[in-house]
């Protein structure tokens, strides 16, 4: 009953987690046999999992599946494969002490009948590599190989099973720049050779250069699907990180008080080594809120760990009403009175074994009146603690619940209460709202206004525009590592801040 | 305020026993014997008399100090194996110790021997955390084989340098008189050990839970990144945790030495180290917890011995049944997790 033109379309998926958490909300794709597809999302969009329910890893809690006009019910990763499914996971699915032959038919056949089939093999991935203009050494170990070699290993892994829809998740996040040219380029050849590509990304450059068709997702939902040819980057960006408007909370200020915060040339590396963050510059003034701007992935993690003592600068300085905090470890940032709300709350912002009360002094336990002679004082703790989810209305049964037992909007409203808390002169507060309800994001855009206001510096890291136009009185626009440019904080610039996230400045 | 919740953590592990204990049953019926004679047999290897009942705690007595000092490093996210390195460690440092205290008094020798040992395992503990702090190495591996060093260096000893005089036995010479710790029932060996290991215990608990130090090694054990986020130094807990282990663990070592036998041999534990992992995992590594699975374990141990004299059920079956508890804690556990998760369908 489907269009023989779509080789895959998935209908109304809805997938929920438990614990309520609905990663997809009744979408549906249809991707056109031999055509580079893009899905194109914000982190948490739901990308990744509608591909994982394609590839069998995941089950869809409602929806169908039409597979080259049939319909199809995918259980396990195997039976994907079966039915010509290949996928290339961002973290690579490969034995490291392993050859390149041995990897491919790792775990296919018969244990005893593997060890003759080598040569065969070897013989196939040559070819195969010949045909798909995609090189590989059947010999080689995989631990010797790079990166962007081991991507090759896998995807040609799936090619030599057959594979004639391929899905890629994050391909070139793991890739740097000139292997990036190289992969796109592979892509298309791919589309000559009638493999039908899935492409799982959020950056908009590579969509528009290798995608014909774009399906954009955000909050789990579907917003629409657009010819690449017909569209360009500001609609995309508009369609990915649009959100329900949120009211103007605070009024924008100009020359507020003394420079706080002076960053000046500050570089780092990220986890792989590579420059993410390159020669940044900016004042944060006293009272003043900075938004920076950006698709993620563009060097604000970077930043922000940077300036908390998380991650060691390569180059560069960071001053705090003139004194360097650049080489101080977290500890010692944190005494010059910076607060710090991590993008990564689980891994970094709570402790989630801990109480509420045990996360609200995690800075300060070691002080009076939270601990004297080296022993915890925790009536004064759970006091303390009190006060704040009331001030803040976190609901909770009671303070000395481990905090993981709270929801995520919960959880970010006992974090930010512990950095205001403090009275920071700088707080630097990545992704506020990640994972928050829409009643909980205006109560602490609110409560970082009442910090502005009582003269913290604040830089407020964000992916969502509405939440930098409700409270920012500048806007720095973070591309490629870089500050890509500096907006007043009004909603006017919406356009032109759009179209700056989309260009990636540094290539 | 929390009974209600010690109460439930408390249900795990009688339940595991019971569990452990059936099975045990089973077992004893299989092999051909009787489980109710056995059983009562080993009661009677508990309870039937204060001198039974003495011996119990004194094989309790390593157990609840290296179970208190375990339960303490586990909570600090560092799998430390090596108690039973330690534990040798800290044996032959009280040994060395020991024999040069002729005539000393022995309000001196005795503090003295047992901070030594302390000292000596919590620096063998500390090998591996600064191997881990420094280097990354695994603290697994590196405690293990630590454990063999240990184990390999006490047989040198007895064999060469501390030999004893005759030359007879791989043993050391009788310690002097005046290192004997003092005995607290008369006709029985038991000693002021168990008194040690339960202030040890307690003082594990108050450090864990209510110190300072204690929120740091929590908060590396739960999160080190979100320790490090919160400015704790990750690597300064990781060294103290296991450090602290070991120490205790070397403690043990010279109470059971000066307390019970006296003089330095190759197998001066027979496995305290590693039932001492047991124990702290019964106790859900909570030190307090340590002194009631540390009896358990030490009564399970003693109990067996009758068992074996009086029904003639061979001795191993304890362990195994001691193997089925450890199974049982874990798997409930695991259970308990597993519904946390998935709260509904």
């Amino acid at each position: 009953m489907s269009k023989h033109s779509n080789i895959l379309e998935m209908r109304n998926i809805s997938k929920r987690f438990p614990g309520g958490v609905v990663a997809n909300n009744d979408v549906t794709i249809e991707v056109r046999q031999g055509e580079v597809h893009c899905l194109l999302g914000e982190n948490g969009a739901g990308k990744s999992v509608l591909m994982s329910i394609l590839y069998g890893l995941h089950h869809a809690s409602d929806g169908e599946i039409f597979l080259r006009g049939e319909k199809v019910k995918i259980a396990s990763p195997k039976e994907a494969r079966n039915l010509r499914i290949g996928m290339v996971h961002q973290h690579f699915m490969l034995v490291p002490t392993l050859t390149v032959a041995q990897n491919v038919i790792l775990g296919q056949y018969p244990a005893g009948t593997v060890l003759n089939m080598i040569p065969e093999v070897s013989q196939k991935l040559v070819e195969l590599g010949r045909r798909f203009k995609l090189p590989v050494d059947p010999g080689a170990l995989v631990m010797d190989l790079t990166v962007g070699e081991q991507q090759r290993v896998e995807i040609i892994k799936a090619l030599y099973h057959g594979a004639d829809l391929l899905i890629f998740d994050e391909p070139t996040a793991v890739l740097t720049p000139k292997e990036i040219a190289g992969f796109l380029d592979f892509v298309r050849h791919l589309r000559d050779e009638g493999i039908t590509s899935i492409f799982i990304t959020h950056k908009l450059d590579e969509v528009i250069a290798v995608a014909d068709r774009i399906t954009v997702l955000r909050d789990a939902r579907k917003i629409g699907t657009v010819l690449a040819a017909e569209t360009d980057p500001s609609e995309l960006a508009r369609m990915m990180v649009g959100r329900d408007v949120l009211m103007k909370l605070g009024d924008v200020r100009h020359d507020v008080g003394e420079v706080v915060v002076k960053i000046n040339g500050l570089s780092a590396n990220n986890s792989r080594g590579l420059e993410a963050l390159s020669d940044v510059s900016f004042d944060v003034r006293a009272g003043e809120i900075v938004g920076i701007a950006g698709v993620s992935g563009n060097g604000q993690s970077e930043l922000c760990l940077a300036l908390t003592g998380l991650l060691e600068s390569t180059s560069g300085s960071i001053q705090i009403d003139g004194e360097e905090i650049a080489r101080l470890l977290p500890r010692g940032v944190a005494e010059k009175g910076v607060a710090h709300v991590p993008e990564d709350r689980h891994k970094l912002g709570v402790i989630l074994p801990f109480s509420i009360s045990e996360n609200m002094v995690i800075h300060q336990f070691r002080k009076e009146p939270f601990s004297k002679m080296g022993r915890l004082l925790k009536k004064n703790i759970s006091e303390y603690s009190r006060a704040l989810t009331t001030e803040y209305r976190v609901r909770m049964r009671d303070t000395e619940q481990p905090i993981g037992d709270l929801s995520g909007g919960n959880q970010q409203k006992v974090v930010v209460a512990r950095e205001l808390a403090r009275n920071p002169r700088f707080a630097v507060i990545n992704q506020l709202t990640r994972g928050v309800d829409i009643g909980a994001i205006e109560f602490l855009l609110k409560k970082i206004l009442e910090a502005r206001n009582k003269g913290t510096a604040i830089l407020l890291v964000s992916t969502e525009l509405e939440e930098l136009f409700a409270v920012c009185d500048r806007i720095l626009v973070m591309s490629g590592g870089r500050i890509a440019g500096e907006f007043d904080g009004g909603r006017e610039n919406l356009e032109e801040i759009g179209m700056l996230m989309a260009t990636d400045v540094a290539s | 305020m929390r009974y209600a919740e010690t109460i439930k953590s408390l249900g795990a592990p009688v339940l595991a026993i019971a569990i452990a204990l059936a099975f045990g049953a089973l077992l004893i019926e299989v092999a051909g014997f009787s489980s109710v004679e056995a059983y009562s047999e080993m009661w009677t290897g508990i309870f039937g008399s204060m001198r039974n009942f003495s011996e119990v705690l004194l094989k309790a007595t390593p157990l609840i100090l290296i179970g208190a000092g375990l339960a303490i490093s586990f909570r600090s996210g560092v799998w430390n194996i090596g108690a039973e390195g330690q534990f040798y460690a800290g044996g032959m440092v009280a040994a060395v110790v020991a024999l040069q205290m002729e005539g000393v008094n022995a309000w001196i020798s005795i503090p003295v021997i047992l901070i030594a040992a302390s000292l000596a395992g919590a620096f063998w503990g500390g090998i591996a955390g600064f191997l881990r702090a420094r280097y990354g190495a695994s603290e697994i591996v590196t405690t293990i084989m630590l454990n063999y060093v240990a184990i390999i260096l006490t047989s040198y000893l007895v064999t060469g340098p501390l030999m004893e005089a005759q030359g007879l036995f791989p043993q050391s010479d009788r310690f002097p008189q005046e290192t004997q710790l003092p005995r607290i029932l008369s006709g029985t060996r038991l000693n002021i050990g168990i008194y040690i290991a339960i202030i040890a215990a307690i003082v594990s608990w108050y450090i864990i839970s209510q110190s300072r130090r204690g929120f740091s090694m929590r908060a590396v054990g739960a999160s080190p990144d979100a320790a490090r986020y919160a400015g704790i130094n990750v690597n300064k807990n990781i060294i103290y945790s296991i450090s602290y282990s070991g120490a205790l663990a070397g403690l043990a070592a010279s109470i059971e030495l000066i307390g019970v036998t006296k003089r330095l041999f190759q197998t001066i534990s027979p496995g305290y180290g590693f039932e001492g992992i047991a124990v702290a995992l019964l106790a859900n590594n909570n030190p307090l917890g340590a002194i009631f699975s540390g009896a358990l374990f030490g009564a399970l141990r003693s109990g067996a011995e009758i068992m074996q004299i009086g029904a003639g059920v061979p001795s191993v079956l304890i362990f195994i049944i001691q193997g089925l508890v450890i199974i049982s804690v874990i798997t409930l556990g695991t259970i308990r997790a597993y519904r946390k998760l998935r709260p509904e369908d």
